[in-house]
């Protein structure tokens, strides 16, 4: 099985259908007597609305119905929720507002949906909308996070739009540190603003069966059943046994598909009140620009203290976090538990201390968007670090090679509540450095120059806590569910094998990873293996795809249903080969008596179990076996990128000549997929560092609403990566030794970018980097020399 | 998008009828702005005439020792041009700069000068080169026929039918593109001809405009240097979230300088 089972470079079994139109997306379902909804939404970031008139809206041809929050209400619909309690220093919950699934008198960002119009046709249901008359009464309104302590309140009881105040570390410690050091290197940044973009935007039908009262809702969900879990628990939009939620393919999540939205609970509920006709909606990319939560948005002041040889004494953070208006799903735990226990990166740094306030501000509500706390940890750390070199003279990969945490140190317990399985971080960043010719970087500054040309050289060592989570963990620091993962292997009578998955694939390729991992450890053939996912009737719960958990949890319970169905196998085989169970051996997909040529295969010994005929006294005919898992701690890849670019001094233009990757992933199940994940992580990385920021004005209108405004990457703006994934070091967590490579480019690319910047033009320009911040940069740079 | 007629006329007469005859009529060529703006429900005539059938408004031709580029003529026709290469190569250097493959497959020259957006590049091209714009009704020489911000010197019931570009001794295109939308931040054609050296300016201003300072200097010295003693006013200048005035001011001369360097 090896040609196509762990480390092969499978092309991906999905590709085929989504490269020749076949893939079956939310927006490509139409329902029997299907309706369709528009949402009617604030054009103010934040106003009191005083009027709406249905009447307006009902009198247009095709209308069917028009919904309001007061509706809503009247039916007993709940709040959205945020499922991730944190709290104050002061040992106060976070103060989390409520979320209506329609505005109730008063709107909080550009986009807050108000009404639902449903009409024959899509085109009717715009006609409708567009004639809804609502009367707005303008507030004033705050969207800066600088100025939301002091700004008009977003919710009223909630005192300076303070969310939670809150604290992780030792701050005596920090202080004392900081008392003694022989250097403190300070840095003030800002994390943009990100709009996630999938390429697919969000799409939702909601329908409703009279007769058996069952709702069914297609959606573009990155975990269907944290979408039923929610809507039935809290939104009480439906039963959760009468709810029925189905995501198709979808088309990328980045996050921003985790979250339980207003739209789909709408849709759902709507279905019912227009006697059960179905209920679509999908959005138009000016929606998603507003309405698809977004990520990042902190400003930041971090400190590092430093003894006279550069060694890290001791880190102080303190961090303003914009939620903006209202708290999404797991929007508090993203500056918090996925930002401050990273900040011990790769290094060992004694003691640590961050302080993070959250605030409401009139804007998009801002949750995890690939990467969701770590880049901006990561970011921190690499930027202050090289600014450390800088200031003290010492060689940029020296301080870091200083401060690593050794590869004797593992199991290493940091100041910041995780616990480091394994690493060797020394190994990534010499690789990357002798890939990237570290050495060489000189000559080719020198001759970039006698171009007329700034170059410089970037490195990042990032760290991830991946594979989300263990759940008593996360449920001690605030989660409201647990985070396992769970898979069904359903093996049929002629041997072909579904694998049934909790987790959810949006462009991953799990179709393919799961395959081999299966065709691997059961020794079946690749192509008889299918892989089953993303429906709340079909597929074991689960808790879905996010953090880089697919694999490491997702994987690893796909791995123990498979021992489950090989034990099981074991039994029979023992009973068909007249053999003790205890003398069977299971490897590529045969059972056999140790030591003899006696044999079955897993075939035959499946298609015994369905078909009896001879059976050991006691087992259950059927091959079909679940399991659960819960990881006992998280993954932690790691690994450094090296990034080269140059400034065309006279226009400020950043070109980004090599960026090499080398990242710990531990064992690579598809190198192929692992690389693509990295590539787009790296174009998401790189787009934050010198492309993408959401921009509001002072009244709260998002001024980067369409991608005239808003700069994606494109692949003219980005060089040809070079990838590796080795040395690797593999995980205990997982019987894979897996880790989880969502995430990485995303968080690791950002430092790089920006430090090889600094290092071209003398001085850290905030992100993104565009042309003029960057020539403004070069213009008042004093153009200290960069320490080599 | 609201509903609306929709007409193919095969001939030129046929559309200044159409056009006419209908109050709200619009017309429609490559559309790259024009469906996108109907699309979002900002436009609601009642009537669309689209040109794409007209054979005479489609094509490029030698007249009189420059080109003449039919209305209709994609982009990336002009872009691909063996008769632009050779005669105007400048010109052909700016169709490949516009927007992307797609818009370059779709767009038109007359549709884009007709919308006159002030970040287009064509305007650039048509006032540097001293182009003439020939319509439904008249000839207007380029510098009358963008007036202001998507403002032309068009009646309502005119149509672009060709431009003539008389050709250039030297000429060249210089382009700062906005990384989001690839529209000029600063566009800066340059073109030394017999009637003197002419600079003009998109993207930075709130319409083509020709930089009489630049044009100065580099008729004393047709040289990149020449550019470096310059100085240009950031009054007036457009200012926004991607380029302040002072930032546009700056890049009109690089982009000046970079135009001369290219035309040789």
């Amino acid at each position: 099985m090896a040609e196509k089972g762990i480390g092969a470079a499978v092309p991906r079994k999905e590709d085929h259908r989504f490269v020749t139109g076949h893939g079956r997306y939310t927006d490509d379902i139409n329902l029997p007597n299907q309706t369709h909804a528009v949402f009617v939404r604030s054009p103010h970031a934040h106003a009191r609305i005083t009027r709406i008139d249905k009447e307006s809206a009902l009198a247009v041809p095709g209308v069917i119905a028009v919904f309001t929050g007061a509706d809503a209400q009247a039916d007993g619909l709940g709040s959205l929720i945020c499922g991730w309690m944190v709290r104050s220093r002061d040992g106060s919950d976070m103060k989390a507002a409520p979320h209506p699934v329609l505005a109730v008198d008063r709107v909080r960002y550009v986009g807050d949906p108000v009404a639902v119009v449903i009409a024959e046709t899509l085109q009717q249901a715009r006609d409708g909308a567009e004639a809804l008359e609502v009367e707005y009464e303008e507030l004033p309104a705050v969207t800066s996070v600088d100025r939301a302590h002091d700004g008009p309140l977003v919710h009223d009881d909630v005192p300076n739009n303070l969310i939670y105040d809150w604290e992780l570390g030792d701050a005596a410690a920090v202080d004392a540190a900081f008392a003694k050091a022989a250097r403190v290197v300070t840095q003030e940044h800002v994390q943009n603003r990100l709009v996630p973009n999938a390429l697919e935007p969000r799409a939702a039908i909601g329908s409703y069966d009279a007769g058996s009262e069952e709702f069914t809702l297609y959606l573009t969900s990155q975990n269907p059943h944290v979408h039923r879990l929610v809507m039935s628990a809290f939104v009480a939009v439906a039963p959760e046994h009468k709810l029925r939620v189905v995501a198709p393919d979808v088309g990328g999540g980045f996050g921003s598909k985790i979250f339980i939205y207003n739209e789909e609970c709408v849709v759902t509920w709507a279905s019912r009140k227009i006697g059960g006709r179905p209920v679509k909606w999908r959005e138009e990319r000016s929606e998603a620009f507003l309405c698809d939560c977004h990520g990042r948005d902190h400003v930041t002041k971090a400190e590092l203290a430093l003894d006279a040889e550069g060694n890290f004494l001791a880190l102080r953070v303190t961090t303003k976090a914009n939620l903006g208006a209202y708290m999404s799903t797991f929007s508090s735990a993203v500056p918090t538990y996925l930002y401050a226990t990273l900040l011990a990166g790769q290094y060992r740094t004694p003691a640590i201390y961050a302080n993070v306030r959250a605030y409401y501000t009139n804007t998009t509500p801002v949750d995890a968007y690939r990467g969701a706390g770590r880049p901006e940890a990561s970011f921190l750390l690499e930027t202050l670090i090289d600014k450390a070199a800088r200031e003290m003279g010492i060689d940029r990969a020296e301080i870091r090679r200083r401060n690593f945490i050794p590869k004797d140190a593992f199991p290493y317990q940091t100041p910041v509540a995780l616990t480091y399985d394994t690493g060797d971080y020394e190994a990534t960043l010499d690789r990357a450095l002798e890939l990237a010719d570290y050495k060489g970087f000189p000559a080719r500054k020198a001759e970039a120059e006698r171009r007329g040309k700034l170059r410089g050289i970037g490195i990042s060592c990032y760290i991830e806590a991946c594979g989300i989570a263990p759940s008593q963990v996360a449920i001690s620091l605030g989660a409201g569910v647990g985070l396992w993962e769970s898979a069904r292997i359903r093996c049929t009578h002629t041997g072909k094998v579904q694998v049934l998955t909790g987790a959810h694939s949006h462009g991953q390729g799990h179709e393919t990873t799961f395959s081999q991992l299966v065709a691997e450890k059961l020794g079946v053939p690749y192509e008889d293996v299918e892989v089953i996912h993303g429906d709340t009737a079909s597929t074991p719960i689960g808790m879905g795809t996010y953090g880089s958990r697919s694999l490491a949890v997702g994987g690893e319970a796909i791995m123990r249903a498979c021992d489950k169905i090989i034990a099981k196998g074991a039994k029979i085989a023992a009973h068909l080969l007249e053999a003790s169970e205890a003398d069977i051996e299971f490897e590529a997909g045969v059972f056999r008596v140790k030591g003899t040529d006696k044999q079955k295969t897993i075939q035959e010994v499946i298609f015994t179990a369905y078909v009896p005929a001879s059976y050991p006294e006691g087992v259950e005919p059927g091959m079909d076996e679940s399991a659960f898992f819960d990881p006992p701690n998280f993954t932690y890849p790691a690994g450094t990128y090296v990034c080269e670019v140059e400034v065309d001094p006279e226009t400020g233009t950043v070109s980004i000549e090599t960026f090499v990757a080398v990242d710990d992933f531990g064992r690579v199940i598809n190198p192929m997929v692992v690389e693509g994940q990295v590539h787009g992580g790296l174009a998401q990385g790189i787009g934050q560092a010198l492309l993408e920021g959401a921009v509001y004005d002072d009244s709260g209108q998002l001024l980067t609403g369409s991608y005239m405004d808003y700069c994606m990457p494109r692949a003219d703006d980005l060089p040809s990566f070079e990838v590796h994934t080795s040395p690797g070091t593999p995980t205990a967590t997982n019987s894979m030794g897996v880790k989880g490579c969502g995430e990485a480019g995303a968080i690791g690319a950002p430092a790089a970018v920006i430090n090889a910047l600094t290092d071209a033009i003398g001085q850290r320009v905030e992100m993104p980097a565009t042309p003029e911040r960057v020539w403004r940069a070069i213009r008042t740079s004093s153009m200290p020399q960069a320490a080599e | 998008m609201y509903n609306f007629a929709y007409h193919r006329p095969r001939t030129l007469a046929e559309a200044t009828q159409l056009l006419a005859a209908n109050e709200d009529a619009k017309l429609l060529a490559g559309g790259q702005t024009f469906i996108p703006t109907l699309k979002q429900r900002l436009a609601q005539p009642s009537d669309l005439v689209d040109l794409s059938a007209i054979a005479e408004l489609r094509g490029i031709r030698e007249e009189g020792g420059g080109l003449t580029i039919g209305a209709t003529t994609p982009h990336a026709e002009v872009a691909a041009s063996e008769v632009v290469r050779r005669v105007v190569p400048a010109l052909a250097d700016l169709a490949e700069t516009i927007g992307d493959t797609q818009v370059r497959n779709l767009g038109t020259l007359g549709g884009s000068i007709s919308n006159n957006d002030p970040a287009a590049d064509y305007p650039a091209g048509l006032v540097g080169l001293g182009a003439t714009v020939r319509t439904s009704k008249r000839e207007i020489a380029a510098e009358d026929f963008f007036t202001g911000m998507f403002e032309t010197a068009l009646a309502e019931d005119e149509i672009v039918t060709a431009v003539h570009f008389p050709k250039p001794e030297k000429a060249a295109y210089a382009k700062f593109p906005n990384p989001a939308s690839r529209y000029a931040i600063v566009g800066v054609f340059v073109a030394r001809t017999a009637g003197g050296v002419r600079v003009a300016v998109t993207g930075a201003g709130p319409c083509v405009f020709r930089a009489r300072e630049l044009e100065n200097a580099l008729s004393a010295d047709f040289a990149p240097e020449a550019v470096e003693g310059v100085s240009v006013s950031a009054d007036g200048l457009n200012e926004d979230i991607h380029a302040s005035a002072e930032y546009r001011a700056h890049l009109i001369k690089v982009m000046a300088k970079r135009a001369v360097a290219a035309a040789g």
